[in-house]
């Protein structure tokens, strides 16, 4: 039998998320046995002119040129899984989306500014259909593992829909909030098993919004801890700017 | 009649980021010789105004994910100077123990996965795992160690999580400090083992005099964290003065902007480090310079790789002596501290302007705040050590492609895209950067 093609793209990103793969140390060998990696620019030279049995993602789409390219490689893909926060939501590529294109790029370009295409910063699943997504800011290299093994095999795999809290009273952290601190863990999807709050830091929402938060509740948590709901929106924006894009 | 040469490298590849290397000889003349940097800009400086400092560094370390933790050092260092906060000297110590395992891990990255296969004559490091397999395993379990640290220091390597404004959300413990030791101790046969490979490595001959830029200080340690600015052309400015050293000019084919000092162009990174603070290394690190015959100043930046190696000695043992420090004096867990968006005013904030100035694996990186009384981003600036380099790196290959015009089109490729690759660019940061295109 032969080993499915796959290759990795990036759009514009920290390629961090690639970095995590490679980051898995011998365990990727393991990987390699099963697959084969036909294209993934950030590590080899090796380029692949056909058809793809999967394509992995990362990066959010931000040039009229990317649009084109992903359009380009969703054709070629029998399969295709967004990772990372930049191409499942927009990540943090979407702050863009708070400013006016112009006003930015003069900001950072100057006098030189139209150089640069910009357009609004889309998430992958916002430009073509994406079959698998892999969340967070870097990725989670069990979830990513899962992922592409439920790919491989032609399974589902579902992104948890229930909140950072849920792992992180099991991993017996001091909530946050108790702690005098906003965090937006509540209303972001789990899936990282807390990872921040685990070391100590608060929850960015890098996972993304749970798709039916318990705002009722929440709104009673900020209202406890005097906290508003401005300061929390804008807190969230920082990943997930990009869901106002219809 | 000279020869027309048209090189035109679409995508470089194993570099991080996209860029491209167009080349256009007429007649025997040079007339074209760009870097062109076509990552999509990401406007990161944008996107800072109007968030709090206390975000800046969970932000910025998104500019770069292989240099995470030195965006996130340089971020926290500009947010505290500006506010006028002043680290303990504990927090110091560990974020110079977080700065060597990046420069340790990225070095080891960029030697093994994106150099070794141009020396080693194939296209990527995929062919090795069968012909070379016993090093790819090397290099991947080493790269993993410098992860597994990170992971017990930091949360991660990839955007760090407890290393903020104001000190660390968490502390190793007596386990954790056994932990990293044991990790960091374990790696040195390896080290070895990459520096006899090293050694045996022919690297291109080029020579290029320029000026190198890197931190300078006046104690013994090899400065990465802190310092002033110094260059072999015996400049010396305060990070203060960031401006007047990079003196940033943008140029239409690249959202990176480029760079100048005292003369056309210069060059940062492990090179220029090695140049400007060879004295300052230790003995272990002397003695691979000594085995790869590398004294200053070096002007071959395909030796950039090599200066590289000599990096990762110096940032090993001196990260196994900060963690034999906390071993004999302990770690004050009451240091530790949680600030979130500061809600409960934990660190004082006051309006003012701030500088980082870090030695990143890739070269000096600078982050530059303005915050207001309520300590909210009003101006930002980041300069990215690949940003500085492209006008150097294209001086290089202005002066290399007439040299090795009686080679083939192919060979004068690779020979641009090894040049470009030594300074190991990072081009999603620069970008605001590489495929080469020979235009024949």
């Amino acid at each position: 039998m032969t080993k499915p093609k796959v290759a990795f793209f990036d759009f514009a990103c920290c390629e961090g998320c690639q970095l995590q793969v490679a980051n898995l140390g011998e365990a990727l060998l393991d990987i390699l046995e099963v697959i084969d990696v036909v294209e993934f620019r950030e590590v080899m030279s090796e380029k692949w002119n056909q058809s793809f049995d999967i394509a992995i993602i990362e990066g959010s789409i931000t040039t009229n040129h990317a649009v084109e390219r992903i359009k380009e490689i969703r054709a070629r893909s029998k399969v295709l899984i967004a990772y990372g926060s930049c191409a499942t939501i927009g990540g943090v590529n979407g702050m863009k989306n708070n400013y006016e294109l112009k006003d930015i790029r003069q900001y950072v370009y100057q006098e030189k500014a139209e150089f640069f295409d910009t357009i609004p910063t889309r998430s992958v699943p916002q430009v073509v259909n994406v079959d698998y997504f892999v969340n967070g800011c870097p990725i989670y290299p069990p979830e990513f593992v899962r992922v592409l093994k439920a790919a491989l095999a032609g399974l589902p795999y579902h992104v948890p829909d229930s909140s950072v809290c849920i792992e992180c009273k099991l991993n017996e952290n001091v909530c946050m909030y108790e702690r005098g601190l906003s965090c937006a863990g509540p209303i972001t999807r789990a899936g990282c098993n807390s990872w921040c709050v685990n070391n100590g830091n608060i929850c960015y929402g890098c996972r993304g919004m749970v798709s039916n938060p318990n705002e009722n509740g929440f709104k009673a948590v900020l209202e406890k801890y005097d906290i508003t709901v401005d300061l929390i929106m804008n807190k969230m924006n920082m990943y997930n700017k990009c869901r106002e894009i219809k | 009649m000279g020869r027309n040469i048209k090189v035109n490298v679409e995508y470089l590849t194993r570099v991080e980021g996209h860029g491209n290397i167009v080349v256009n000889v007429n007649d025997g003349v040079l007339e074209d010789c760009k870097l062109e940097i076509v990552e999509s800009p990401r406007f990161f400086e944008g996107m800072l105004r109007g968030r709090s400092i206390f975000e800046a560094q969970h932000v910025t370390s998104r500019i770069c994910g292989i240099c995470a933790c030195g965006h996130s050092l340089a971020s926290i260092q500009a947010a505290e100077d500006a506010i006028g906060f002043k680290p303990s000297d504990q927090t110091i110590r560990l974020r110079k123990l977080l700065l060597h395992m990046e420069n340790l891990d990225s070095h080891l990255l960029h030697i093994y996965l994106l150099v070794a296969p141009d020396l080693l004559g194939v296209k990527s490091f995929v062919p090795l795992i069968d012909s070379h397999n016993k090093v790819v395993r090397r290099a991947l379990r080493m790269k993993k160690t410098c992860n597994d640290v990170c992971d017990i220091l930091a949360g991660r390597h990839i955007h760090p999580i407890s290393s903020i404004v104001g000190g660390w959300t968490k502390l190793p413990d007596e386990k954790a400090l056994d932990a990293m030791l044991t990790y960091l101790t374990g790696m040195i046969p390896d080290l070895n083992a990459t520096a006899e490979l090293a050694a045996s490595l022919k690297f291109p001959d080029f020579q290029r005099d320029t000026e190198y830029v890197a931190l300078v200080s006046d104690d013994a340690e090899y400065p990465l964290l802190m310092g002033d600015v110094g260059s072999t052309d015996g400049v010396r400015m305060n990070k203060k003065d960031y401006k007047k050293i990079t003196n940033e000019f943008i140029v239409p084919h690249s959202s990176a902007k480029h760079a100048k000092l005292s003369r056309d162009s210069y060059a940062v990174g492990a090179l220029a480090r090695f140049n400007v603070n060879y004295n300052k290394l230790r003995k272990e690190a002397k003695e691979i310079a000594a085995a790869v015959g590398m004294k200053p100043k070096v002007t071959n930046p395909y030796l950039n790789t090599a200066a590289q190696l000599i990096e990762c000695v110096q940032s090993l043992y001196d990260a196994i002596d900060i963690i034999n420090y906390f071993k004999e004096k302990g770690i004050d867990h009451s240091e530790a501290i949680v600030v979130g968006l500061n809600e409960q005013k934990r660190i004082k904030v006051k309006a003012g302007t701030g500088v980082g100035a870090v030695e990143v694996p890739r070269g000096l990186l600078f982050h530059y705040y303005e915050v207001d009384d309520k300590g909210i981003i009003v101006n930002a600036n980041c300069i990215i050590p690949t940003g500085q380099n492209c006008n150097n790196i294209e001086h290089d290959m202005k002066k290399l492609v007439p040299e090795i015009l009686d080679r083939t089109e192919e060979e004068i490729t690779l020979a641009l895209e090894m040049l470009v690759r030594a300074y190991d660019p990072c081009i999603s940061c620069s970008a605001h950067f590489l495929d080469v295109r020979f235009v024949r």
